[in-house]
């Protein structure tokens, strides 16, 4: 019987060291019975596209403080999809002034969860956009 | 083109869907294994196995530096455990890989162990063959942070690390049977920290009445290393390719290998067993067996064969009305 997970990476791009909220939100995506890989600090687009592909993730999560979102997320986007990492669910958290939110979805990031998201909402969203039978 | 296709022709995102196929089960991953065997049986297949926190994935990097250093491409299949509560999982031993992410000469690949107990996930081995089949020249297998029997490596690999750190036990944990009998080679991490010499000299004295009782043709080297800043990783990469030319020259690759085969053909009759006979029982007979076991109104044995007599009386009624075709 086929027993599929949804496969998340949580990644950090950029130069902030503050990921205790990608570890949280990696523990409760955990806890809502996904299967998280979670990369860590700095790193930098060319190295979050290459570990969604090895890893063959359903949602792609990022997590940015710096205020450098509109510098580094498109250039994930692109690689992305130089890469044919199609289908992928793009969602960034952190700090996104509201004015960002527009131009992030035309992009093509789905989701954008500021520091007041509940579990609920961050979990139900991915369940929501990501249909495993 | 199919996924098996584009696999062979190097496509990486063809082998990280195959992997994904492979977990998920199934009638077609059964086929994904059907066409990607004949193409496998190439890689030397390495375990990495020891308890949390030894420092295996750091240990794991710094081996996969090396090789991709000596010309080889590099595979590594990392598992972590998955929640017995939730279904899921926290997988991080990239955190300690990420700078090899970019290479094109390796690939990486966590495997949550979905259940499965003994270190490693049910569709590891059928992630290996997709690895081998992809020509990676080495795969490594990093387990599950292992307790003292998660020695299921040792039917996966060619070539068992066991990875141990100062500070996890006495003496008398070395001479234990378990993990500690399954190493080819000892890897003594973190040997910069206080008691690294202690846990060396006992490992030395159990690996000294190994050779003494004679049973072994391999003397299991036994080396220190401080992974974190990558001492010591280079006599570990040799140790890792002597041992792979002493299987080769002793003719013992053939014997692991036969013995691997053997393993795996009996793992996955079993779960064939288990599967076929389980999808022939109705659910109120399930539930009424097992409440009668519950209610000690049945021991479970009888229990059991009371299902296996009922699943050989089906497939021989099937027989006799399909007048034995299929």
């Amino acid at each position: 019987m086929p027993d599929k997970k949804i496969r998340v990476l949580i990644a950090k791009p950029g130069l902030d060291g503050h990921d205790r909220g990608a570890k949280v939100v990696a523990r409760v995506l955990r806890d809502a019975g996904m299967e998280v890989i979670y990369t860590g600090l700095r790193q930098t687009p060319e190295m979050v596209v290459s570990a969604a592909l090895q890893e063959d993730v359903d949602v792609i999560g990022l997590s940015i403080l710096s205020g450098a979102h509109m510098t580094l997320l498109p250039k994930v986007l692109e690689l992305a999809k130089e890469k044919g990492l199609s289908n992928v669910l793009f969602l960034v958290g952190g700090i996104i002034p509201d004015d960002d939110v527009p131009a992030l979805r035309q992009m093509g990031i789905e989701g954008v969860f500021g520091p007041g998201a509940s579990a609920e909402e961050i979990t139900s969203f991915i369940k929501e956009k990501v249909k495993k039978v | 083109m199919d996924l098996v296709d584009r696999l062979l022709a190097g496509d990486r995102r063809a082998a990280a869907q195959l992997v994904t196929l492979m977990e998920d089960g199934g009638p077609s991953a059964r086929d994904a294994v059907a066409a990607v065997y004949p193409h496998t049986g190439r890689a030397h297949i390495v375990g990495v196995t020891g308890s949390p926190g030894t420092g295996k994935s750091t240990l794991v990097y710094e081996l996969a530096k090396e090789f991709r250093a000596r010309g080889k491409t590099v595979g590594i299949i990392a598992v972590d455990p998955t929640s017995p509560f939730s279904g899921g999982a926290l997988l991080g031993d990239r955190i300690r890989m990420q700078k090899l992410s970019t290479d094109e000469g390796i690939f990486i690949r966590s495997m949550a162990s979905r259940g499965q107990l003994g270190g490693l996930a049910r569709a590891t081995g059928d992630a290996i063959k997709v690895l081998d089949a992809f020509d990676c020249d080495l795969i490594m297998v990093e387990t599950v942070g292992a307790g003292q029997s998660e020695v299921e490596i040792a039917r996966a690999a060619h070539t068992v690390i066991v990875v141990d750190a100062p500070g996890l036990g006495d003496d008398i944990q070395a001479i234990k049977a378990g993990l500690f009998e399954i190493a080819d080679i000892f890897v003594v991490n973190k040997a910069d920290r206080d008691g690294a010499e202690k846990t060396y000299l006992t490992l030395q004295m159990m690996l000294d009445m190994d050779q003494a009782s004679g049973a072994r043709q391999w003397r299991t080297p036994l080396l220190k290393t401080i992974a974190l800043q990558g001492e010591g990783s280079v006599l570990v990469a040799d140790a890792v390719e002597q041992h792979l030319k002493h299987l080769v020259e002793s003719g013992q690759l053939q014997t692991r290998r036969n013995r691997l085969a053997e393993e795996e053909l009996r793992r996955i009759l079993g779960q064939e067993l288990l599967d076929r006979v389980l999808r022939g029982v109705h659910e109120d007979e399930w539930e009424a067996l097992t409440k009668g076991v519950a209610d000690r109104q049945m021991d479970p044995y009888t229990a059991a064969d009371t299902l296996l007599d009922s699943f050989l009386q089906g497939l021989a009624a099937r027989e006799k009305g399909g007048g034995g075709t299929s």
